[in-house]
């Protein structure tokens, strides 16, 4: 492990599906402290490279370190350092809101004490606290974000990854995400949003990629040009 | 970091067995497929009392063996669908302990099931089952049967066919266990010498602990893409 390199390092990264290539020659490095939006059209490799990104999947080409640890060979180590929020909620049903999140921290190693310290934090965090005993399958679509955040926030990583997390937030629950996300940049967590929704952009994100046909095709502060126009060129 | 192996089972197999105990899915309906199965070998087998005495023991496992497959699809499918599989795969959980978390959820319900059909056996087939023996041979060949029934479930599960899938792959590596357990449970019920019923009984726990040893190191392999 290397502590002076970037919370994030990707080197020539490709994936392919069989003779099918989704991702090509994908560099870039992210800094403790530092956000990422990840932008695209649909099949444009947001998701398998977020995927990538968090172990869940390996890569035909390249590799990733996250905190110097490379994967897959160091792999629990850098995942340990990494939170998911995905399209799917990735909770259990028949579990309430706080034993799921109880479960989660049993497999992050946290102490029994440590843990519903924690637990209660991170439902605090998301404005959850009231439905902590309710079943995750009664809660609404919006909910089941929040508590997936809560899951993945849950053991304070040092790299957070969302996948379109805005999908079914209402707009209370949007800043809160927004304020959330700008509390883990202060604290020096690196984070990449995925979304295919310019407008949808949280302020404290700076830095625009865009990956088109599997391809890095801008990678720029979102203050130096009119996006929405780079957007749609690199995306056409 | 890794999470220390033994809390990560005990989590893994106590958060099965809560949600189970909410929804009683997989037990309700694997206790009426095994219901279903046994009434109708009896009608099937009431004519020829011999034949029933015979046949009691090899009713029983393969009983169990089919409800069972119902229940492995149901646990690893809820995962799967849901993307909680992800979740887990994403924290530092050695696979072992989630193979040995998922395997201990597993074989607790089939044990559970095994432990309703022999009584209700014992009163439908007028043979007594309710012997320690047959417990003791109930138990090790659930937990060799259920290792190689998650692992595969685990490997099928991500497949659109994977209720069709999993009998196809789990019933010919199965085979030496209902072999050997039909034959342990036959030899006790039949009250054969000791050396019979122990000699088929020890085999069982051989297969049982290599089939577990060799799903414990494949587990990996097979729920990492």
């Amino acid at each position: 492990m290397a502590g002076e390199h970037a919370l994030l390092e990707v080197e020539d990264l490709e994936m392919a599906y069989g003779a099918l290539p989704v991702l090509r020659g994908i560099d870039f490095n992210l800094d403790r402290g530092e956000a990422l939006a990840l932008l695209g059209a649909n099949g444009s490799g947001k998701s398998t490279l977020l995927r990538l990104l968090c172990g869940l999947s390996k890569a035909t080409g390249g590799c990733v370190r996250v905190g110097g640890w490379e994967m897959p060979g160091e792999a629990m180590r850098a995942r340990a350092q990494i939170g998911l929020v995905a399209h799917q909620p990735l909770l259990y049903d028949n579990l309430t809101a706080s034993e799921n999140l109880r479960f989660f921290g049993a497999l992050y190693g946290m102490h029994a004490h440590a843990r519903d310290r924690r637990v209660d934090e991170a439902l605090r965090s998301v404005g959850m606290r009231k439905w902590a005993g309710s079943l995750t399958r009664t809660l609404s679509r919006g909910m089941k974000q929040r508590l997936s955040i809560a899951r993945a926030t849950l053991h304070q990583p040092s790299l957070l990854l969302l996948d379109e997390p805005y999908t079914g937030l209402d707009q209370g629950a949007v800043a809160l995400l927004d304020g959330l996300l700008e509390g883990a940049l202060a604290e020096g967590c690196a984070v990449v949003l995925c979304t295919h929704q310019l407008e949808r952009l949280p302020p404290a994100i700076e830095r625009v990629m865009v990956l088109s046909r599997g391809k890095i095709s801008l990678d720029e502060s979102r203050r130096q040009r009119d996006l929405r126009e780079l957007y749609r060129a690199a995306t056409a | 970091m890794k999470t220390p192996f033994l809390p990560a089972v005990i989590a893994i197999a106590a958060k099965d067995l809560r949600a189970e105990t909410r929804s009683r899915e997989l037990l309700s309906l694997m206790t009426l497929f095994a219901l279903l199965s046994i009434l109708v070998f009896s009608f099937a087998l009431d004519l020829d009392k011999r034949v029933r005495e015979e046949s009691v023991s090899g009713v029983f496992w393969v009983t169990l063996i089919f409800a069972s497959l119902l229940g492995f699809n149901r646990s690893m499918a809820q995962e799967q669908d849901s993307g909680a599989l992800d979740a887990i795969l994403l924290t530092p959980t050695p696979r072992g302990a989630i193979f040995l978390g998922k395997l201990l959820s597993n074989a607790m319900i089939t044990l559970a099931l095994g432990l309703i059909l022999l009584p209700l056996m014992t009163a439908l087939y007028g043979m007594n089952l309710l012997d320690w023996r047959v417990v003791l041979t109930t138990t090790v060949g659930v937990f060799g049967f259920c290792a190689i029934g998650t692992l595969l479930a685990a490997l099928t599960s991500r497949s659109r066919a994977r209720e069709a899938l999993l009998p196809i792959a789990l019933l010919p590596i199965a085979l030496p266990f209902v072999l050997m357990a039909t034959r342990a449970t036959k030899a006790i019920l039949a009250g054969a010498p000791a050396p019979e019923w122990q000699g088929a009984l020890f085999m069982l726990a051989a297969i049982t602990a290599i089939y577990l040893a060799l799903c414990l190191l494949l587990f990996g392999y097979v729920v990492e893409e």
